[in-house]
């Protein structure tokens, strides 16, 4: 086995069910990951992808199915050339239930060498936790993720 | 919350975060030898209670690899910490480390 290259632990008030459906559900993902819904049969082998917009901004392969307490899929960025050249590294979701709260454990590993994705990973995964753990508790989200969007007023100079 | 503010308010904790964001994932044993070897004065025993304190602040992640025990810094509550306070003001934020950003390019 190898050794993991990150490893981010956030506890969220639900229940695995309902953390597990978020992070499978097109409007859940959608809403806490800044409007990249997930699509997916998941079925293990399966292609999975993530739109934001209409454009395809993730994909990857299903590796690992069983709700509600891991999830697993490799893992490709498409939003961006430097990004979708490398090899798909992977990410896997662990669920568990400790007493009112779930203990989601995300880790992520087999970068390539030199990996330009790993730097935006490092930056995106804190971003996306907290949105989803305030997402299940409050309903309430953060409104865009700084590492794709470009602020409006520097866009436009 | 608390717990996060108690485990970030003592210099040896910070600087075993400092050590774990320079190389994550590292055992108990690598992080007293690379402390040895810098000169940092903390046993074994002082090591082993501060991860304990991070891990149960969140501050620290722990992965089992057969024997071995791998911490991981795992920014998370900081996230959120900073979400409470400083989230309204992110735009502005990011806007000018944007612009930063730019004017250093094209220097």
């Amino acid at each position: 086995m190898s050794k993991p290259v990150f490893v981010y632990v956030t506890y969220i008030a639900s229940t695995t069910d309902k953390v597990f459906k978020a992070l499978t559900s097109s409007e859940a993902t959608a809403k806490f990951w800044f409007g990249n819904a997930v699509t997916c049969d998941w079925k293990v082998g399966s292609p999975i992808a993530f739109h934001r917009e209409g454009k395809l901004i993730l994909e990857g392969k299903v590796l690992e199915y069983d709700p509600p307490r891991r999830l697993s899929h490799s893992f490709r960025p498409m939003h961006d050339a430097a990004f979708s050249a490398e090899q798909p590294s992977r990410v896997v979701y662990e669920l568990e239930q400790q007493r009112g709260q779930v203990k989601l454990t995300v880790t992520h590993d087999a970068f390539e060498e030199g990996s330009k994705v790993f730097g935006s990973i490092s930056n995106g995964w804190p971003l996306v936790l907290s949105s989803l753990k305030s997402f299940l508790e409050t309903g309430t989200t953060p409104i865009w993720a700084p590492w794709y969007d470009k602020p409006k007023e520097a866009a436009a100079s | 919350m608390d717990a996060v503010f108690k485990a970030l308010a003592d210099a040896s904790r910070r600087e075993l975060l400092d050590r774990l964001r320079a190389e994550n994932g590292q055992t108990l044993n690598e992080l007293c030898a690379r402390l040895a070897k810098s000169g940092a004065a903390m046993t074994r025993q002082a090591v082993s209670k501060h991860l304990g304190i991070l891990e149960d602040a969140n501050l620290v992640a722990t992965v089992r690899r057969g024997r071995e025990k791998l911490h991981y810094l795992n920014p998370v509550p900081i996230h959120e910490i900073a979400e409470r306070w400083i989230g309204k003001f992110e735009q502005h934020r990011l806007q000018a480390l944007s612009d930063m950003k730019k004017a250093l390019e094209q220097e």
